[in-house]
Order: structure tokens, then sequence, then C-alpha cells
């Protein structure tokens, strides 16, 4: 058998009775977890399951689905729960035959659009019935283990097929296997649909390390949680961390804390500098990664972090707003727009290669060069170090507090408002968001739409992240002579045009 | 044998498994109780147990990493055993671990 349950079978291997999910005292053990998962894979045989959809927060649940699925032979596929019903039916089209476990507030509607479907409290119990020590597993490497959904740079998001091979060559590049010490215990806020989540699951129990998961974030929560379960290691979006640093009247004081790691989109230079500050005693860690390269490709180290924050050297210290350097499984270029590669400091789009990179998508074939490197999309340059510096996407993808949003699904839905002919939605830069979504839109001649409603047709199409904070209203868009949008204009005149908003 | 980077080896005199992470780009001859080691998914890995030569018989550790002198070949442990692991005769020894750190 060569899964990614391999993962598993070796901690249960080594470690059989120490507590993987959840608190010391309830929590749910190597083998627990062992047995669970060859359950669950009993019940997708079962019901003849194509796929299993998880639609719901993480917790122990998400493991258990994962590894279940992997003994079965079938891809998970984390969807947002946060989805309207319209994406959520577009999505579930992918995966027909697919099962669905879902918070209990989610089923009806899950069922609603025709998809097979039980509550995660009804997976965990019928997993433990099932629970059993082994069953027939096939040779995976190269199936999907995880489909997740990015927005893209489209509106039509797209499914990125993370392979078992892509998650194992991962782990076996980046973690030592049993390397975490019993005490430790690594806190989750991430959302199960987030590549850091899959990555976060499988690299934790690969290191034999405890975890406890944040199911809404808060920052008084987190740092209770923090306090209260002795969290040693922790990953949190540049959002998470903003919050937690200007909360009010909160103790930041969490002693037992070890590691925290950052990463999901730009972390704003006053925020970790505040943060290296008053955890003197952590180690940060920024990773940086694409969910089609299964996660993390660079780190910044906390010796880097130390270094940098420590030095007067202005291209020292510039290296707190770095991504680090390349992990040594993966090979990095930096290109320019007819694909040469450049040398350190110029910058280019940054395309990489490596076992774990994906480089798929569901309905189509691979999208690797002829020499197996990956367009990242991404802009950036790498200084004579090696440290790379991202500058942003090559596209316009709103990144507003690590969650990836396309402005194009945005601009559909203010030009679906009767009262709206053109409409542009860009990114704004945003100390706690990273990015903070806002608009400019051209009205009908006569028409009468106000900023407020206009957000609330936004809003009740799509969600609340992805509604703009602000929607200005001009005589026209910044257009080139063939009619095309200028982006960067349009930033420029809304950042400009403060006090325009009607 | 060409060893390839991902593959899944068993032995057939112990329960060693292993995953090869570093391959050399030549044929060798990967081994684990002095017996040439097989791939998982074969029938061969199923079959009964050879004895081992008392030679290749140190034993391997679950989760360790094993490389030759010259750092050619790196073989990861998924189940430990009685025998040795060697390339060409040559027994491997346990790669010094130099975690990442934790970014996830």
């Amino acid at each position: 058998m060569m899964n990614l349950s391999l993962l598993l079978d070796m901690t249960r291997d080594g470690f059989a009775d120490r507590v993987l999910l959840g608190s010391h005292t309830g929590g749910i053990t190597a083998d627990d977890l062992h047995r669970r998962t060859v359950g669950g894979a009993r019940e997708l045989r079962r019901t003849g399951a194509t796929a299993l959809i998880y639609l719901g927060v993480n917790g122990p649940a998400f493991p258990v689905s994962m590894f279940a699925a992997a003994r079965a032979g079938i891809p998970l596929v984390p969807l947002n729960y946060r989805l309207g019903d319209e994406q959520l039916r577009a999505l579930v089209a992918h995966h027909p035959g697919a099962l669905a476990v879902t918070d209990a507030g989610q089923l009806d509607r899950v069922r609603g659009i025709g998809v097979r479907a039980m509550t995660l409290e009804e997976w965990l119990a019928v997993t433990a019935e099932l629970a059993a020590d082994e069953i027939d597993e096939p040779e995976l490497q190269s199936d999907a283990a995880v489909i997740i959904y990015t927005s893209g740079t489209t509106s039509a998001p797209k499914g990125v097929v993370i392979r078992h091979s892509n998650l194992l060559s991962y782990v076996f590049g980046s973690v030592e296997f049993g390397s975490a010490a019993e005490d430790e215990a690594a806190l989750i806020s991430v959302p199960p649909y987030h590549i850091a989540a899959v990555a976060n699951a499988v690299t934790n129990l690969y290191a034999a390390r405890r975890t406890v998961v944040l199911e809404q974030f808060t920052a008084a929560e987190w740092l209770n949680v923090a306090r209260g379960e002795r969290i040693t290691h922790a990953l949190v979006v540049p959002t998470m961390l903003a919050r937690i640093m200007t909360a009010d009247g909160v103790d930041l004081r969490v002693p037992s804390l070890r590691t925290l790691a950052y990463g999901g989109a730009a972390m704003p230079l006053p925020v970790i500098e505040r943060a290296l500050r008053s955890w003197s005693h952590v180690d940060f860690v920024n990773a940086y990664g694409l969910t089609e390269t299964s996660s993390t490709i660079a780190v910044l180290g906390p010796e880097d972090h130390r270094t940098a924050i420590g030095s007067t050297d202005p291209s020292i210290r510039a290296r707190l707003s770095s991504a680090g350097q390349v992990v040594p499984s993966i090979e990095l270029q930096i290109r320019d727009e007819d694909g040469a590669v450049l040398p350190a400091g110029g910058q280019g789009r940054i395309w990489v290669r490596g076992e774990q990179v994906s480089g798929e998508y569901t309905g189509s074939g691979s999208v690797l060069d002829a020499d197996g490197f990956f367009d990242t999309r991404d802009v950036g340059h790498l200084d004579a170090d090696g440290y790379l510096f991202i500058r942003g996407r090559a596209d316009d993808t709103i990144i507003r507090g690590g969650e990836n949003i396309a402005p194009a699904e945005i601009e559909d839905s203010l030009l679906g408002h009767p009262d709206v002919v053109d409409a542009v939605v860009v990114g704004i830069p945003d100390e706690e968001w990273g990015q903070r979504i806002e608009a400019a839109v051209v009205l009908r001649v006569g028409a009468t739409a106000s900023s407020d409603s206009l957000r609330e047709h936004v809003r009740s199409r799509l969600r609340g992240s992805k509604t703009p904070d602000r929607i200005l209203i001009w005589d026209e868009l910044p257009r080139t002579e063939t009619g095309k949008l200028v982006r960067r204009e349009a930033v420029a005149r809304i950042t400009r045009n403060e006090p325009a908003s009607v | 044998m060409r060893a390839i980077v991902g593959q899944a080896l068993a032995s057939v005199t112990d329960t060693t498994t292993v995953i090869v992470v570093r391959a050399p780009g030549e044929d060798v001859e990967i081994t684990c109780g002095g017996a040439a080691m097989v791939e998982t998914k074969s029938s061969a890995a199923g079959a009964d147990k050879q004895a081992a030569n008392p030679a290749f018989a140190n034993g391997t550790l679950l989760g360790k990493r094993y490389e030759n002198t010259a750092g050619t070949i790196e073989l990861l442990c998924t189940k430990g055993g009685t025998s040795s692991l060697a390339i060409d005769g040559e027994i491997l020894i346990i790669k010094a671990a130099k975690p990442l750190p934790a970014s996830d």
C-alpha cells in the first residue's frame, strides 16, 4: 500500500498511544485515529462514494475524513461552507457520486442540491462503529488525494489536484518523523478548505504532534486556547496576527508558545515587528506557498527574523518583508516575459519545480512547462543571498485576510444590478486584512442607486467577505483605447479619491 | 535495478519497508539482510521471508533516513526490522536529521 495513509500507519506504529487530536484528556490517539480511518474507509466503500466532500469547520472529523478517503481510494474535497447555494451547486456538480459530511446546519441545504450527506457527528459515530485495524488499500501515488478549489484569476473556481505523491514528497522533504516531543501541541486556526489546513494535518501527524482546532477565530479565544492547551506551535494568517497584536484588553502572554508560522498573504511590516517585540521568546516562521505547490516552498526562519529585526542594514532589515529562502526540495526561477531566467535582483514571474508541485487542475491536464516548471503567476525577485521577495499576483486576485478573491466575480455581481453599466473591483493595501476590497461603478444615466444599496446587492449574492468596503460612483472607468480596463489606474484613483463615496 | 524517487521497497528477509527519497541515476543493488529488495506492490513482497545474511543484520528503525557515505542514495524507513539496508554491499547509515523550521 502506498498512499497518504502511509503517514498515519507510520505514526501509529511509532506512537500508538500518543494523543494526536484534541485535548490531552479525552483526545484521539494515533491508534484511535488509525482505526477510525479504516472505519471511515469501510463506510465510503459501503456507500460507493466517488469522492468525500467536507463541508464544515475544522475538527477531528477532518483528518479522519482525509485518511479515510485515502484508504478508500477516493479524493477528499473540502469546500467552503460559506459559499452561496449557486456556487456550491456548481462545485459539487464536478463530483457526481460524492458523499458529503457537513456541519449540522448545512445538512438540509446540501441534501437540497441533491448530494448524499451526513453530519460530522454522524460521520464520527459511524467511523467509530466500523473501526478496524486494516482494509485492502489501492496504490494511489498519482491519484488525487485532495482537491482544493481556488478562486484563481477568473471567476470560475479551479480545482487543484493534489496527488498522494505531492503530499508525501512535501512531508518527506520537510518534516522529520516523530520529531515532536510529547508535550508539543499545535493550534490550527485555518479553515479546512485552505491548503494550509491540509498541510497542517499531515505534517503534525507525521511529526507525532498533537493538534488542537480553533473553530472560529477571535484574538481573545486564540489566546485563551493557546494558554489553556499549552500550545507550542501555531500557524496564523497575517490578519489573525494583526488582530491578536491590536486586540484591546487581552492578556498577550503565551509562555508555552515556541513557534509561530504565518503565511497565506503578505504580512504588514508593523504587525510582524510588533509581534517580534511582544513575543521575543517565540520562533517566527514565514511560509510561502500555493495550493498548487502543496503548501510551503520558501521559508523565512527564526534566525532570519531575529537578524533582520536587529539589523540597521536596510538590505538585511528588508528581509522581514521577504518570503525567505527556497526549501531544499524545490527549484525556483525568476523568468522575464520572454521566459528567460533572470539573475538575482531581476523582477519577474516566479516558476517552481519539485515533487510536491501539482500543476494540475480538474478538467484540464498538467499546466507544467516542458521542463516541469510551474508558473506561480506571482511576481517577485531574489536578492543576492537567495531571499525571495513577492511583489504580488501577476493577475489581479485580491487577497483579503488570506482568502483569494477574484475581482471578476464581484464585478459580475455589480454588473448584474440594473443601475450599473460598468464596474471595477480592486484590492487596496490594508493593515488589518492585507488588502481590502473597494470598487468603482458607472451608473446608467438617470439612475439613482446608492453605494449602500450596491453593497447590499453584492452581499445578498456573494457573501460578506466578498462585499466591497467602499463603492465609488464615477462618470467613467479608466480604460485603454481598445477598451481594456487599467486596474492600476483604478487603484490609484480610488486611493486618491478618499471621500468620494456616495 | 534503477531506483526511482517515491518507489516503495520491501525486504524479503524481515519486516523492513522503505521509500526511495533520493536515487542515483544508475543501476544499483538495494539489499536488506543481504537480499535484493522488491517493490512492495509486487507479489514477491508477500512471499515467505528468507534468512538474512548475518553480516547485514543490525536492524532498521521506523522513520529514520538511511544514506550511503557518498550521499547518492537516501531511503526512508517506513517499517522497521532486524536486517540492514545496503547499496552494492555498502551498509547504509542513519542520516542526521536536519529539520526545517515548522512552517505549518
